[in-house]
């Protein structure tokens, strides 16, 4: 069985992200850009599976300009054995993703494609779904434990009542949590064998995609900020001012 | 054609108030006719709860047995398969809706608007970014349908005194066999509920154990509240995941929320930054818990808890 994992580069999740005075969009330049970190998880879990002797390649893929290749690179560095680069002019919304990511899927036959189940940059939380019903395959989102057994998997999700246990024959899309696992730190031999690793760049109009309706972004802006806080000295004066604000 | 469609979530017996929610949400768009689908094993009684509703034209009861439990492979087609009746589709930004509508929009064939927090019209909407750090306004193009799943902390749950028509539907797809359900374990329900709960008492790494924790359970007793987390306490085992509030957690907006031993990261604060009044209990006095809190108290929270208890 072959895995592929889908890593998107984002802004590390460390970046205050700033919006740009003129609200045409946030503040990218000279800022730590990384893995986005459900997608490290996702292939952290990938590498185990296969560790485990029941997966026997691991692909990464990525799709955006050519700077994605230094996260492909870290993806190999972790232990994926190859990579694949779909170039695209500017970032791709989640539809067009899902329909790029198929066409990775119709080549490569993988029996699970994994997934991290948000973005931390577009928080949109779709592109996953939207791959599994292209596909018209399972879907296991927000993956807390994977189990893989006779074509078959068995995922725990975290869900808003607690943990929802479902099994899903594969192939299917699996995206994974933040408490799926831990992911490893990368050693300097690794990233020096991770050179020598196959990564293949592919034009979008290779593919034969056929980008979607995209969102338009009109405009960015700070969230609004919470009026000025008040430090309190006492237990005694908390209480009365929450008993002031009619609270307590 | 200007209508909406909202796929209820409920547990099979009674909605969950996250429809309610999406509902405020979906009159803000200034369209008349808004429509609740309840897809269940045996829909009346949520479709009743549905119809009740103000606001509601009607609800579309679709009974099938495999419906017991929502899984997004089996509704999505059903969703897909009402489309064409709706110039919107919406459903709630819970781990329900997060699951199935992005399913349901790829085979409409469109992208999906996540978490409208803001409408500013018919296809114009603000939605947070960066977990909360930005505000982006976008627009659906034309040409299909607005899918989008709504941020239930940015609307009040709408009243009730509604009595809309209760109509029934057939299911239009099969199950397709590849998606089981086996079991969802969760917390006993005892105590409020943290999504909805006025008052939201939490706490984080600094309770350094499960048995610590019992502190919090305690206070947000005594206070009639809910008790919820950071993701540090949930990853340290302390408490269950569903309690955790944050970018990946729950996002919440009580009218009151304590952040006890927690630090302030900006993954947790924007799953609350609609609280009404946030009160920081933190030791360390630069924690940027601060920053945002109304109220902050620094000190060790094993000597203000009990005090605070006390003093209630
Ligand atoms: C992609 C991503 C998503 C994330 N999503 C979430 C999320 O949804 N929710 C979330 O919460 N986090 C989330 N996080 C994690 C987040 O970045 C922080 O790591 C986490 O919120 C820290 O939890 P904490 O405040 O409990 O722990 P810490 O940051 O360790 O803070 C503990 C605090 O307790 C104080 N303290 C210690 N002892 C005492 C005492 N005796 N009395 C009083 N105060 C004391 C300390 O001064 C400190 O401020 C996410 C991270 C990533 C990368
Ligand atoms: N441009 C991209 N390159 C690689 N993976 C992506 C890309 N966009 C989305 N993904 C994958 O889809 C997941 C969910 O993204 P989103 O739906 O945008 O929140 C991410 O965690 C990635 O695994």
């Amino acid at each position: 069985m072959k895995i592929l994992v889908a890593l998107k580069r984002v802004v590390d999740y460390n970046v205050r992200v700033r919006v740009k005075s003129d609200g045409s969009g946030v503040e990218t330049d000279g800022v730590k850009m990384s893995i986005n970190p459900f997608d490290e998880i996702a292939l952290e879990e990938a590498l185990r599976i296969k560790e485990r002797g029941q997966a026997e390649e691991v692909i990464v893929c990525s799709m955006g300009g050519a700077d994605v290749q230094q996260q492909l690179r870290t993806g190999l560095a972790m232990g994926a054995d190859r990579a694949i680069h779909v170039e695209t002019a500017g970032a791709v919304q989640p539809l067009t993703a899902a329909r790029i990511l198929l066409k990775l899927i119709e080549k490569e036959q993988p029996g699970i494609a994994f997934l991290g189940k948000q973005a931390i940059d577009d928080d949109c939380n779709q592109t996953g779904q939207m791959l599994a019903a292209l596909w018209d395959r399972p879907q296991a989102t927000f993956a807390s434990k994977v189990d893989i057994s006779e074509g078959k998997a068995t995922v725990k999700r975290e869900v808003d009542a607690g943990l929802e246990t479902i099994e899903v024959d594969l192939p299917a899309v699996l995206t994974s949590d933040l408490r799926l696992n831990e992911p490893r730190f990368v050693k300097l031999p690794d990233i020096m064998k991770a050179k020598r690793k196959p990564l293949d760049t592919i034009g979008l109009n290779e593919l034969g995609v056929e980008a979607a309706a995209e969102l338009e972004s009109i405009s960015f802006e700070p969230p609004p900020k919470r009026g000025g806080g008040k430090m309190v000295e006492s237990v005694g004066q908390l209480v009365s001012e929450l008993k002031n604000k009619g609270l307590l | 054609m200007s209508r909406i469609l909202i796929i209820a979530e409920h547990d099979g017996a009674i909605l969950n108030v996250a429809t309610a929610k999406t509902l405020t949400g979906a009159r803000a768009l200034g369209v008349d006719d808004i429509d609740v689908a309840v897809f269940a094993a045996d829909p009346a009684a949520v479709a009743g709860q549905a119809a009740e509703l103000n606001g509601v034209s009607r609800v579309l009861s679709v009974a099938g047995a495999d419906f017991a439990h929502p899984l997004a492979a089996r509704l999505a087609p059903e969703v897909a398969a009402m489309a064409g009746d709706y110039s919107h589709i919406l459903a709630p930004s819970t781990t329900f809706g997060k699951d199935l509508l992005p399913r349901a929009a790829a085979l409409i064939g469109v992208n999906q608007v996540s978490d409208i927090m803001e409408v500013i019209d018919a296809r114009t909407f603000k939605r947070p970014i960066y977990a909360g750090n930005a505000i982006v306004t976008v627009r659906v193009p034309e040409g299909g349908p607005v899918v989008a799943t709504i941020r239930t902390a940015s609307f009040a749950a709408s009243e009730g005194g509604g009595s809309a028509s209760i109509e029934e539907r057939q299911p239009q797809a099969g199950d397709p066999g590849h998606t089981r359900f086996i079991k969802v374990e969760g917390s006993d329900g005892s105590g409020p509920d943290l999504s909805s709960a006025p008052i939201v008492v939490s706490g984080g790494r600094a309770l350094g154990s499960a048995d610590n924790f019992a502190i919090i359970y305690g206070l947000a007793k005594r206070m009639g509240a809910a008790v919820g987390a950071s993701r540090a306490a949930v990853d340290a085992g302390y408490v269950p995941n569903e309690l955790q509030v944050g970018q990946t957690g729950k996002i919440i907006a009580p009218d009151l929320y304590f952040a006890i031993g927690i630090s302030g990261a900006i993954q947790h604060l924007t799953g609350i930054k609609d609280a009404g009044t946030i009160v920081a209990i933190n030791k360390d006095a630069e924690a940027p818990i601060f920053e945002i809190a109304d109220l902050g108290l620094v000190g060790d929270l094993f000597e203000i808890i009990p005090e605070l208890e006390k003093a209630l």
